[in-house]
Order: C-alpha cells, then sequence, then structure tokens
C-alpha cells in the first residue's frame, strides 16, 4: 500500500503539488490524468523514493519514505516497478539484458528465469529483437520494452508514466490488458496518461479510480470519463 | 569495511562488471598510471634494499676492526710500538693486533707518494691493525690505558667516518621507502580521481539502477572490481618493465662500488611481485572511496 498525507513538493519558488491526500490500497487500480505538466509525473516520483515530499508523510508497505536509507529505498524500489515517459536503458547492454536488468541487481539468476523473459519479451512484441541495443530501437518498441522491465520482478506495485503514448491502438490495447492482468494477480497498478480513451477502453476490463491533477491539488476525476 | 565485504566487492560477476560501459579514457588512464607507477616503485624497491645492502656492509664490516697509530719520535717508535701491543694483548674484546710491516704501510701510502717511497727517512707513524673480538672493544677505556703507558698512541675505531657513510646510506634507504609511500599516494590519487570521472561520466547510467532497484554495493562492486582489476593488470605490466630494466644494471663491482650493486639479490627478486598486489589495494580503497562519496551525492 501506498499513502500520502498531506504530501506537498516545492521545487525552487513554485509548489507543484499542494496538500496532496490519498492511499493506493493493494490491488487496486488507478488513472491519473491531467493537462502537462500539471505535476502527474511528480506524483509518480513521489511515489516510489525518487523525490521527497517537502511536506506531509508518505509511506510504502508501511514505511515512511522519508526515513529510509539508500539500500532500503532498493529494496522498496524492488517492489515497485516504474515505466518512465523517457524509458532510459543502458544503451551499451541488448534489449534482453536490460530487460533483465531488475533480475541482475536483485541478484536472481537470470538463466533461471530466461523463460519468462522470453515470453514476456514475446508479450510486448519484442521476441524478435532481444539482442537488439536500445538506440536501435523505435519509441514505441522502447516503452514497451520498459514495461516489461518494469514487471519482470513480479512488483506489488506498478506504475506507468504515459505507457502507450508512443504505440498504436493494438498494442496499447495490449500493454493495458497486461497491465490489467498483473492487478488480477493482486497488483496495485497507477497509470499516468493523458490519454482519455485508454481510460474508456479500460474500464470494461477493470473497476479503475480515476484522479486528477489540476492546480496542484488531487482530486476524484468526474463520472464522464 | 568487512572481508565479506571485500570478498563480495571484488568477486567476478561478469552480467554485473557489463553495467558499467567497458571503454572510455579512464581505462587507458588507470592502466597507465598503475602500469608507470608499478615501474617506478620497483626502482625504489631495489634503491631503498640495496642502499640497506651497502649500510649492513658498510656497519659490519667496519665495526670489527680498529687501527693505533703511533706517532713517536724514531728512537721511540719500537718501544712504544712493543708496549702498544703488550697493552692490546692484555685488553678485552681484541681478538688481534700487529703492527704493518714497512712494505704494508708503504703500499697504503702508495698512492699518495708513489711506489718508491724511503719509508725510513719519514717521519711516518707506525700503525697496528686490530681486529675486534667478544665481548667487543671497549675504544673509551684502552683511550685512557694507552694515553697512560704509550702517550703517542692514537686509536681510530672508525666511528668518526663510519658513522656519516652508514647515516648516509641509511638516508637513501629511507627516502626509497618515502619514494614508494608517494608513489602509492600518488597512484591513489590520480585513481581516485579516474573514478570520480568515471562514475560522474556514468551518472545516468547509476540513475537507471537504482530505478531497478539497484544497492550501492552493486553499483560500486562494478566500477570497484573495473579500477582495482585494471590497477593490478597495469601494476603487473610496469612491474615486469621494472624488473627487466633492474636486471639489466651492471653487477656489483668493487670498481663500481655502490651504484653498481642497485637491484635485487637471491630471495629479493620475489619482493615486486607483491608491488601489483599493493596497486591493486591501493586502487581498491581509492575507487570504494570514490564510489562511496559520489553515490552518496548523485542520491
Amino acid at each position: 500500500m501506498i499513502e500520502l498525507e498531506n504530501v506537498s513538493y516545492t521545487y525552487g519558488d513554485g509548489e507543484l503539488l499542494s496538500d496532496v491526500s490519498i492511499q493506493l490500497p493493494p490491488g487496486s487500480f488507478h488513472f491519473l490524468t491531467g493537462p502537462s505538466g500539471a505535476g502527474k509525473t511528480t506524483f509518480l516520483k513521489l511515489c516510489y523514493g525518487a523525490l521527497l515530499p517537502t511536506s506531509g508523510r508518505l509511506s510504502a508497505f508501511d514505511s515512511d519514505i522519508a526515513r529510509l536509507d539508500r539500500d532500503q529505498m532498493a529494496l522498496l524500489r524492488r517492489r515497485i516497478g516504474v515505466v518512465h515517459q523517457d524509458c532510459q536503458f543502458l544503451d551499451h547492454m541488448t534489449l534482453a539484458e536490460n530487460v533483465a536488468l531488475p533480475l541482475m541487481v536483485s541478484g536472481r539468476a537470470e538463466t533461471a528465469e530466461q523463460d519468462n523473459l522470453t515470453e514476456l519479451l514475446s508479450w510486448v512484441g519484442l521476441g524478435s529483437r532481444l539482442e537488439a541495443r536500445p538506440p536501435e530501437l523505435s519509441g514505441g518498441e522502447r516503452q514497451r520494452a520498459a514495461l516489461a522491465r518494469a514487471v519482470i520482478l513480479s512488483p506489488d506495485v506498478v506504475l506507468a508514466d504515459e505507457p502507450t503514448g508512443n504505440v498504436d491502438w493494438e498494442m496499447s490495447q495490449r500493454l493495458l490488458r497486461l497491465l490489467v492482468e498483473l492487478n488480477r494477480m493482486g497488483k496495485t497498478v497507477l497509470i499516468a496518461t493523458h490519454d482519455l480513451s485508454l481510460i474508456r477502453a479500460a474500464k470494461s476490463q477493470v473497476q479503475a479510480r480515476v484522479l486528477r491533477i489540476s492546480q496542484r491539488k488531487l482530486q476524484l476525476a468526474g463520472a464522464d470519463l | 569495511m568487512s572481508n565479506g565485504t571485500i570478498r563480495n566487492l571484488l568477486s567476478r560477476d561478469k552480467r554485473a562488471d557489463r553495467v558499467v560501459p567497458p571503454t572510455g579514457y579512464t581505462a587507458h588512464l588507470t592502466l597507465f598510471v598503475a602500469g608507470a607507477m608499478g615501474f617506478l616503485a620497483v626502482f625504489a624497491l631495489a634503491l631503498s634494499l640495496a642502499s640497506g645492502r651497502v649500510a649492513d656492509r658498510w656497519a659490519s664490516e667496519l665495526a670489527g676492526a680498529a687501527t693505533l697509530r703511533i706517532n713517536a719520535p724514531s728512537g721511540q717508535l719500537a718501544a712504544q710500538t712493543e708496549a702498544a701491543l703488550t697493552v692490546l694483548g692484555q685488553t678485552p674484546g681484541v681478538a688481534s693486533a700487529r703492527a704493518l710491516t714497512d712494505q704494508e704501510q708503504a703500499a697504503l701510502l702508495s698512492p699518495w707518494f708513489g711506489p718508491d717511497l724511503p719509508l725510513d727517512t719519514l717521519p711516518v707513524p707506525q700503525l697496528i691493525e686490530i681486529i675486534e673480538g667478544e665481548p667487543g672493544l671497549d675504544a673509551a677505556g684502552l683511550r685512557l690505558r694507552l694515553s697512560a703507558e704509550v702517550p703517542g698512541a692514537v686509536l681510530d675505531d672508525h666511528t668518526r667516518w663510519r658513522a656519516p657513510l652508514v647515516d648516509a646510506a641509511m638516508s637513501v634507504r629511507r627516502l626509497g621507502w618515502i619514494s614508494i609511500l608517494l608513489i602509492g599516494g600518488a597512484t591513489a590519487a590520480m585513481i581516485t580521481l579516474a573514478a570520480n570521472a568515471s562514475l560522474a561520466a556514468n551518472a545516468r547510467i547509476i540513475e537507471v539502477l537504482r530505478q531497478v532497484g539497484a544497492r550501492d554495493r552493486f553499483i560500486a562492486g562494478a566500477f570497484v572490481r573495473r579500477f582495482t582489476y585494471r590497477a593490478l593488470l597495469g601494476a603487473g605490466i610496469g612491474t615486469l618493465f621494472g624488473m627487466i630494466g633492474v636486471s639489466l644494471l651492471p653487477e656489483t663491482s668493487d670498481a663500481g662500488g655502490f651504484l653498481t650493486g642497485l637491484g635485487f639479490q637471491g630471495a629479493g627478486w620475489l619482493l615486486p611481485a607483491v608491488i601489483p598486489l599493493l596497486g591493486a589495494t591501493v586502487a581498491f580503497f581509492a575507487t570504494w572511496s570514490a564510489a562511496r562519496r559520489k553515490l552518496k551525492e548523485l542520491s
């Protein structure tokens, strides 16, 4: 469970998020919407400890994130899979190695997970690109690879920042089905997106709560979504 | 840092090592610095060991002997020499004492006066060679007795000119060790700079690794192993070339004296093997320290 209590985040002179309180219970599914620059990415970064609240309390799995040391933070991040908007990879490693990075850093043998890795990459449509280097991948391929990397450790929470931004409709539906499937397995999913069609498509598959960031505040979005 | 931590950091993990790109100027810099320092360390070590040997040799060779000089009018020279030999014969710590013959004294003076020196026409003092035995010569006590019984006798136990020579050799030895320490320090400084540069250049990689849950030990380990093994390789190559250089120096000879004895002897040839290990140890701690600082800075 991730819980924010009166969390605010200020960068420089500007307050990006103000007095945000919300719980993301285990097994819940959330969409986070809002205009560009509203603070969706900041909210996600707060959730996995890349940023710390300026004020308020943010806890993940019953631990106050602000009190975690770097080792504890690393262990926390193994429980939270993140798909970043800019999909950062290690360019000198192959796609398969990049996706297997979480296995490597957590000390799990890649060989034992090889079948899962291949299956996962096939699921996101990258089964034939295992040996490709990240610079050789298209934007959509990078996003799919980032999603595969985020879920390879079967984390408790998946946070995705515009995961379908660069993929076609068919692939976005496929990625959504993967996230829904993870949610059915009890994982908490939070997707930041401005793609309302994705949210509408999800409604038939999963009971999702839609959140909206507007004017630095987090609100429950209206039913018109 | 515990032994387990050190072992974990140094344990080869080819997959984990791949997270740091294998190229970059820091790779060449580390290799070159470790090589150059290994090369210089061999010479500093050779100098230090050779100086120590010279100091020991000078100390032991000169410490076991003394010279008694009899300055007396020609009419009293034989009598005072005889008296001095009698005193020496009764002195504890004198293994043997003998007066140098005229030929031996002439040979000693020949470098300055030529071989045809008419010794009997000159007021040359009589020299007595004393070989020390157990329990060692009490020079002060002997001087006191000689002043009373052989007024023309002057005892020279070589201390006056032996001490500065031994001191000089010991100073050179100290300089050798200080050089080795400075080489170690310079290596640590250079590798720290190289590690810092490498960590800074790979900040994005560190960020990605952290995003996927890598602990600092995993990230630092990848850099520490890279720099430690590079330093080991570089220092090994430098040491090898240094040893080849030392082996090509001239052998010790009486004519060459100190400068031709600059090398290793016997088991001393094994000592340079420690240099690559020391270089790797320095690199290990320098990189570990740099990585810890940088990772803290980047968090």
